[in-house]
């Protein structure tokens, strides 16, 4: 049982609290009517310190699709933060307010300090460059959803591996199924951090490669997983001209894909997936993206402890 | 040789790397202390080549979590009526807390001074410390 408990990070469910959430966001997925009420008299904070719609916005349509009722800000300007109150205090007040909360926060680790510091569930909805839970159930969901399993596959991670924290965060949750083998695809400068690849795919022997061309393992991935790569990350101009077009997924590299390969990202893309890609029925990151809100529309229940 | 006296009662901390004595004498909060304390750098072993040792005339409680992170290697000595009457070997603790801050400038401590700080030991054997809040490690010089 989640009842209570916040969600910070990715791994601080288990396999069967796993199972057990994403097993619940299918049957609302098949029939959305039946939850429509769960959690009337419910109010879900979101407590956004810095913008993001996407998220914010997936939050609030899981709480009123559930009946629940929302209230927040979207700016740390708009908020007593300005005035310079801590997490703690804040998430002290709000918890008189509301029943649950989902915070963004520019600093790493603050969505934890509110936790610690109320009794209140609190959901992690992006820290800063670290953690992004809900985002990669989203990403679980999907997989699952589209590929009927979590395990036994190969899946392709491409474009900035370095400071992607929906790709550090889907690694990790990823290495505790059986027989995951993981191409991660990047410029040598953006390559997943060195603690992603010893304490995660060394020391659990997982398989991976690392490689700079997406086109040469397209034929490869049963999942792959787009992201951005901005031109200020690279070191310099010249890999930049190199690598460039070899991080943007089009119809010809497509060709070379598995028929039953589905393409994720976590959006807003901006011109890493060619928009001709968008009717081919291997694009998923639309579904992806209403997924992510029937996962949320899981979890707030699961911490609620509400049932149908 | 150098000589100091004997602790009659009070501690000795031993095996200490050659150069950490200052650092371990910060961290403790020696300076604070009323007793004698006796700083050796530099002293002949033959275990480690050259080492430091921190001699306390008084018997106090020791943080040895503090001991342990600094270098775990360190045995502390527990002397009374002159002689040794308990040796401890320290270990790396599992967790840390208020001893070093967090280095990330993104991390949320780096702005809310009242967080109190706190590492957890991630891989024993590289001795790898990450803050609980952002997972950054910390890097030991």
């Amino acid at each position: 049982m989640l009842k209570g408990r916040s969600l910070i990070e990715p791994m601080d469910l288990s396999l069967e609290e796993l199972d057990e959430l994403l097993n619940l966001a299918g049957k609302i997925i098949e029939n959305p009517a039946a939850y429509a009420d769960v959690c009337k008299g419910k109010v879900l904070a979101t407590l956004f310190y810095e913008p993001s719609t996407r998220t914010r916005l997936s939050f609030e349509a899981a709480m009123l699709r559930l009946g629940g009722s929302v209230m927040g800000f979207s700016s740390a300007d708009s908020s007593s933060a300005a005035k310079g109150e801590s997490v703690a205090d804040t998430i002290r007040t709000i918890a008189c307010y509301a029943d649950i909360a989902a915070m963004r926060h520019p600093k790493e680790g603050a969505p934890m300090v509110a936790a610690m510091s109320t009794d209140m569930p609190v959901i992690n909805g992006g820290d800063g460059g670290h953690q992004h839970p809900t985002q990669t159930l989203t990403d679980l969901l999907t997989i699952r959803t589209l590929k009927g399993r979590l395990d036994n596959f190969t899946i392709g991670l491409c474009g900035d591996l370095k400071f992607g924290r929906t790709v550090h965060s889907l690694i990790k949750a990823l290495s505790r199924y059986e027989n995951i083998k993981f191409v991660l695809i990047s410029p040598e400068e953006l390559r997943i951090p060195d603690y992603i690849r010893e304490e995660i795919l060394i020391k659990n022997k997982i398989e991976f490669k690392e490689v700079e061309r997406l086109e040469n393992v397209m034929d490869e991935l049963d999942v792959l997983y787009m992201t951005r790569v901005q031109k200020e990350r690279f070191f310099n101009e010249a890999d930049y001209i190199r690598l460039k077009d070899s991080y943007i997924l089009d119809a010809e590299k497509m060709e070379n894909a598995k028929s039953d390969m589905i393409v994720l990202h976590p959006l807003p893309r901006v011109n890493e997936i060619s928009t001709e890609i968008d009717s081919d029925p291997r694009a998923a990151y639309f579904k992806q993206a209403k997924y992510g809100m029937f996962v949320r529309m899981a979890l707030i229940m699961e911490l609620l402890g509400v049932e149908i | 040789m150098l000589n100091i006296d004997s602790v009659n009662k009070g501690l000795v901390i031993d095996h200490i790397q050659a150069g950490k004595a200052m650092q371990i004498y910060k961290y403790l909060n020696l300076d604070k202390m009323d007793c004698s304390v006796a700083i050796i750098k530099n002293a002949k072993s033959k275990k480690m080549g050259k080492k430091d040792i921190i001699k306390i005339e008084d018997k106090i409680n020791l943080d040895l979590d503090v001991l342990g992170f600094i270098d775990p290697n360190i045995t502390v000595n527990v002397i009374d009526n002159g002689e040794i009457i308990r040796k401890i070997n320290l270990e790396l603790p599992s967790a840390i807390e208020n001893i070093v801050k967090c280095k990330n400038p993104r991390c949320i401590t780096s702005i809310e001074q009242e967080i109190v700080n706190k590492f957890k030991l991630t891989d024993k054997e590289k001795k790898i410390y990450r803050c609980v809040y952002c997972d950054t490690a910390y890097e030991q010089n």
